[in-house]
């Protein structure tokens, strides 16, 4: 009972702060790192499983090192984005999948939600909140930057230090949601709730609390499916996610 | 004593290697409209984005102390991707509600289209949200880049007479990018005719002559000429 409740805390607050952070990837641009970005994660958590670290510190780690990474190669090769982020996507599974059991390759793709303890819940608790208030302060500033960069500019906005705390808030969620759903669904944490959102709302203001609720309300439904059927609880809160999704399409008025 | 809101010696602004701009001398005075003319490519675009300080240059730029300046750029694609009112968009940039009530009314607009959807507006009616945008916080230049494709203008203003009204009633000074030989005319005390460096520069009716203009389009026009 105590594992149930510390799973349900957890999964709404990292939910509702992964949705808050999805209605932020409000260009092309910024949608497109969170998939990559999180399969980075994948080598962080196999070597926090082997030498039995927790995994978002793992994870976190090597989504900051291949930040670091995306960006030197942009400096030094002048290729696409998109195609730096291919190269060390490819690599970060060849790595995993060199080290890692196939149990553990399980735990990572999928995450494992029985795991969490009463100081990890904790810490969800506390650094979801962080996050919140951080992406609540940059809001403004990177909606006018994906408005325009020549606006952002003249209103003397610092374009690297934005895109920089941007790419933090998806580090932490990211390195958080891996334990839940695993690397390669945490997208869907944050996407899934956005597009959701996007269908039923005229304004940024209710876009940001719509993309947040249903974030919560897919980790609610997650974990219960969970406690129903036994199946991972990762994969559930997703297709929650979906669910939603097809109700919003429903609901959106043309 | 200069009253000069700026002044502009010797610029020079090169990016990536590539000199854009050269040997370009110009004074604004308070309450002016300055247009800058010239073909595409000549640097027009760049010059406005170096007096906002987004590139280094070489030479001199300096704007009287305490200046504001309002920013209007050429092109900003439609907002498709997130749902964002009007309204939120001023928000951006100031929470004075009365504020954005009162610039909206200056261009034009009454309370109720401020929660229009920005994605779902008219090109039009963008382009004046974008002027009204930059006039927040009462600057005192306009930079003015006009878009390189018409525009539909609805109601009885044109972006011009919009300008020179907004000129007048809150004494501004305006650099403005045009292609518009007419607007040139009709709605600037100074023009910079630039291709790289400056063709010619002074009164619109004493410099614009045809022999300027051959200078500043020359190729051009030679390229159509080969055609006949």
């Amino acid at each position: 009972m105590l594992q149930f409740f510390l799973s349900l805390i957890s999964a709404i607050f990292i939910g509702g702060v992964a949705g808050y952070l999805g209605s932020l990837m409000l260009s092309k641009k910024m949608t497109i790192v969170i998939d990559p970005l999180s399969h980075l994660a994948l080598p962080g958590v196999a070597l926090a499983l082997i030498f039995q670290k927790d995994i978002s510190l793992g994870a976190f780690l090597f989504l900051f090192l291949g930040s670091i990474l995306i960006w030197f190669f942009e400096q030094k090769t002048k290729l696409p984005t998109e195609t730096i982020i291919a190269i060390l996507f490819t690599i970060s599974l060849a790595i995993t999948f060199l080290f890692l059991s196939e149990h553990e390759i399980e735990e990572a793709l999928v995450g494992n939600i029985s795991k969490i303890g009463k100081v990890e819940s904790l810490i969800i608790v506390l650094v979801s909140i962080f996050v919140f208030f951080l992406i609540k302060k940059i809001y403004p500033k990177l909606t006018l930057i994906s408005i325009s960069e020549d606006l952002a500019m003249a209103e003397k906005i610092d374009l690297k230090k934005y895109q920089f705390l941007y790419i933090l808030s998806i580090s932490a969620i990211v390195a958080m949601g891996v334990k839940f759903v695993g690397g390669l669904l945490v997208a869907g944490l944050t996407v899934l709730p956005a597009a959701s959102a996007r269908n039923l709302s005229k304004n940024l203001k209710t876009f940001k609390l719509l993309s947040s609720l249903f974030g919560i309300l897919s980790a609610i439904l997650g974990i219960f499916l969970f406690q129903l059927t036994n199946f991972p609880a990762g994969p559930l809160i997703v297709i929650s996610g979906f669910l939603i999704f097809l109700i919003s399409i429903i609901l959106k008025k043309t | 004593m200069g009253k000069e809101i700026l002044k502009v010696e010797d610029l020079v602004v090169k990016l990536e290697d590539e000199t854009i701009i050269s040997n370009l001398s110009f004074e604004l005075e308070k309450g002016q409209a300055v247009t800058i003319l010239g073909p595409n490519g000549a640097g027009k675009t760049v010059l406005l984005k170096t007096l906002l300080g987004f590139f280094s240059y070489q030479g001199k730029i300096q704007w009287q102390k305490g200046v504001k300046v309002g920013y209007v750029p050429q092109r900003i694609p439609f907002v498709k991707n997130f749902p964002i009112s009007v309204k939120e968009f001023f928000q951006l940039k100031t929470k004075d509600e009365k504020e954005i009530k009162e610039i909206l009314k200056l261009v034009g607009f009454n309370e109720n289209f401020s929660k229009r959807k920005l994605g779902e507006i008219s090109s039009g009616q963008y382009q004046r949200i974008l002027i009204a945008w930059a006039l927040i916080g009462n600057p005192d230049v306009l930079l003015f880049d006009e878009p390189t494709t018409g525009i539909d203008i609805s109601g009885e203003d044109t972006i011009y007479q919009l300008l020179e009204r907004l000129k007048k009633e809150k004494n501004l000074t305006i650099i403005l990018v045009t292609h518009d030989l007419s607007v040139v005319f009709k709605f600037s005390d100074y023009v910079i005719c630039l291709n790289k460096c400056p063709i010619c520069q002074g009164k619109p009716k004493e410099v614009i002559t045809a022999e300027s203009l051959s200078k500043l389009y020359g190729q051009e026009i030679k390229f159509y000429e080969h055609k006949h």
